[in-house]
C-alpha cells in the first residue's frame, strides 16, 4: 500500500523526518507515537500526499508519489480514510451528509441504508441530522471515523483520534478500529497515548512506530 | 456529477450573494442603454448617409429673359462634369409642391422671380464640389451649387463616433462585469479555503471543487444580468417614441428585431461569470494539494 525507502520529509528545506524506510502492507495496524512537534502528523500528510517527500522514493498504491496528478491523487485518496485530529467538517452541512461527503465528491449516489448503519455503527444514528458544531468532542471523532470509512478505503489514517476524549470513548473509538483492522484495513493511528497502544495490543497484533530523533523507528515488544 | 449536491457543499453566503446579484443587474441595466445608444446611431449614421448624402442642387438666379440660357449652360457644365450620375431641372409643379408648405396653395408661380433648380445625384466616385463651384461661376454666373454632404458629413462622422462610444461602452461594462464576478469569486473562494481543504482531502477532484463556485456565482450573475435586462428593456420601451421632429435624442431605443439584441446580455454576463470563476476558482486550487 505504502513504500518508503530512504524518504525524508521537511518543512523549508529543513528535514522533520528523514532516513525512513518502511512497508505498510495490507491489513496491518500501526501505531505511531513520539514527542509532539515530532512529525506524526507530517508523515500521516505523506500518507495521503498532502505533503511530499523532500528525498528518497514513496509509492502509494504501487505509483511514484511524484509522478500522480492531481486528479489520481483525488482518486488515492478516495481510498485513503482520514480521522483528522480536528475533524474537519462542513458545518452547515449535516452530520449525515459530512458522512456521506466522501461519496457526493466522487459523484456516486447515497444509499439511505447504508448510511443509517454507518451512523448506527458509530452510535450517531440519532444525531444525524444535527450539524457538526453540536456535536460533543467524542461525538465528531466517531463521525469523523464514520466519514473516514464511508469510502470503504483500503488504508486508514487516525491522528491523535482520542484527543479529547475521555477513556471510555476512547475505548470505544478503538474498538471501532479494531473492528475496520479485522475487516482487512491497514490501520495507522497517530497517539501519544500508551494506554491505548496497549489496549489494542491486547485485541490486535498492532505494531508501533515512534519517531525520535529525526528517525522512524520500529519499536520493540516491550510497550 | 450530481449537481446539485456539488451546490449544496459551498456554504451560503447572504451578502455577498446580493452584491453580486445587484451589480449584475446594474451592470445588464447599463448594457441595455449602451447597446440601445449604439443601435440608435448606428440606424442615425446609416439614414443620414444613404438617404441624401449623395444628392445635391445647383440653384439658378437670373433675370427672367436671361433665365433659360443660364439654365442650358449649368446643363451644359453638369453634363461635362465627372461624378454626377443623373441630373434634371425641377419643373414648375416640383417647384410648387416644394414651395407650397411655405406660402400655401395658391401660390402665383409665374409672378415671382423664384430660382430655378436642378437636382443631381453623384455617382460613387463623387464630385469635386469647388471645382464644379468655380466651372459655374464662370459659366453661369449666379448659379450656386448646394452640397448637402458639406453639412451632412460632420453629423454622419459624429454618429458614427457615438456607435463606436457605444460599442466601447459595452466591453467596459462585460469587463467590469468579469472583473467584479472575479472578485466575488476569489472573496468566496477564499472565505472557504477550508471547505474547499477539506473536499480536498476526502477525495474531491478540482473540477467538482470548481463547479461548485463556478455554478453559483453564474447562475447569480445570469439571474442579476437577467432582472437588469429587463428593467432596461423596460425603461427603453417607455421612452417617448422617435418621430419626424424628434431627431437624436427621442431616437434612443430598440426598433423591430432590434429588440432581440438585448436578450443576448444575460447569457453573455453568465458565460463572462463562468469564465471569471472557473479561473479564480482553478488559481485557488493550484496553492491546495
Amino acid at each position: 500500500m505504502i513504500e518508503l525507502q530512504n524518504v525524508a520529509i521537511g518543512y523549508s528545506g529543513h528535514d522533520l523526518i528523514s532516513e525512513m524506510s518502511l512497508r505498510l502492507v495490507p491489513g496491518s495496524f500501526h501505531f505511531l507515537t513520539g514527542p509532539s512537534g515530532a512529525g506524526k502528523t507530517s508523515f500521516l500528510k505523506m500518507c495521503y500526499a498532502e505533503m511530499l517527500p523532500t528525498a528518497g522514493q514513496m509509492a502509494l498504491f504501487g505509483r511514484d508519489v511524484h509522478s500522480i496528478n492531481r486528479d489520481e491523487r483525488a482518486m488515492m485518496r478516495q481510498r485513503i480514510g482520514v480521522v483528522h485530529q480536528d475533524c474537519q467538517f462542513l458545518d452547515h452541512l449535516s452530520v449525515a451528509e459530512n458522512v456521506a461527503l466522501p461519496l457526493t465528491v466522487s459523484g456516486r449516489s447515497v444509499h439511505g441504508q447504508e448510511l443509517r448503519e454507518l451512523l448506527s455503527w458509530v452510535g450517531l444514528r440519532s444525531q444525524a441530522d444535527a450539524l457538526p458544531p453540536e456535536l460533543s468532542g467524542g461525538e465528531r471523532q466517531r463521525a469523523a471515523l464514520a466519514r473516514a470509512v464511508m469510502m470503504s478505503p483500503d488504508i486508514l489514517l487516525a491522528d491523535e483520534p482520542t484527543g479529547n476524549l475521555d477513556w471510555e470513548m476512547s475505548l470505544r473509538l478503538l474498538t471501532l478500529l479494531v473492528e475496520l483492522n479485522r475487516m482487512g484495513k491497514t490501520v495507522v493511528i497517530a497517539t501519544h497515548d500508551m494506554n491505548l497502544i496497549r489496549q489494542a495490543k491486547a485485541q490486535v497484533s498492532a505494531r508501533v512506530l515512534r519517531i525520535s530523533g529525526h528517525r522512524l523507528q520500529l519499536a520493540g515488544a516491550d510497550l | 456529477m450530481d449537481h446539485a449536491a456539488s451546490a449544496r457543499v459551498v456554504p451560503p453566503t447572504g451578502f455577498t450573494a446580493r452584491l453580486t446579484l445587484v451589480t449584475a443587474a446594474a451592470m445588464a441595466f447599463l448594457a441595455v442603454f449602451a447597446l440601445a445608444l449604439s443601435l440608435a446611431t448606428d440606424r442615425l449614421a446609416t439614414r443620414w448617409s444613404d438617404a441624401l448624402a449623395r444628392s445635391a442642387t445647383v440653384r439658378i438666379t437670373a433675370p427672367a429673359e436671361e433665365m433659360d440660357t443660364r439654365l442650358d449652360s449649368v446643363m451644359k457644365v453638369l453634363g461635362e462634369t465627372p461624378g454626377i450620375r443623373t441630373f434634371r431641372a425641377l419643373d414648375d409643379s416640383e417647384m410648387d409642391a416644394l414651395l407650397q408648405p411655405w406660402f400655401g396653395a395658391d401660390l402665383p408661380l409665374d409672378a415671382l422671380p423664384l430660382p430655378r433648380l436642378v437636382e443631381l445625384n453623384e455617382s460613387a466616385q463623387g464630385i469635386d464640389a469647388k471645382g464644379l463651384q468655380l466651372r459655374l461661376d464662370a459659366e453661369a454666373p449666379g448659379a450656386v451649387l448646394d452640397d448637402h454632404t458639406r453639412w451632412r458629413r460632420p453629423l454622419v462622422a459624429a454618429a458614427e463616433r457615438m456607435r463606436f462610444l457605444g460599442i466601447l461602452s459595452l466591453l467596459l461594462i462585460g469587463g467590469a462585469m468579469a472583473g467584479m464576478i472575479t472578485l466575488a469569486a476569489q472573496a468566496a473562494l477564499a472565505a472557504n479555503v477550508q471547505v474547499i481543504r477539506t473536499l480536498r482531502l476526502i477525495g474531491a477532484q478540482d473540477r467538482f471543487i470548481a463547479l461548485a463556485f463556478v455554478r453559483r456565482f453564474t447562475g447569480r450573475g445570469l439571474a442579476g444580468a437577467a432582472a437588469g435586462t429587463a428593467l432596461g428593456m423596460i425603461a427603453v420601451a417607455f421612452l417617448p417614441a422617435a418621430n419626424d421632429a424628434g431627431g437624436f435624442l427621442t431616437g434612443l431605443g430598440f426598433s423591430g428585431a432590434g429588440w432581440l439584441w438585448p436578450l443576448f446580455i444575460p447569457v453573455l454576463a453568465g458565460i463572462v461569470a463562468y469564465g471569471a470563476t472557473q479561473m479564480a476558482a482553478m488559481r485557488m486550487l493550484k496553492g491546495i494539494r
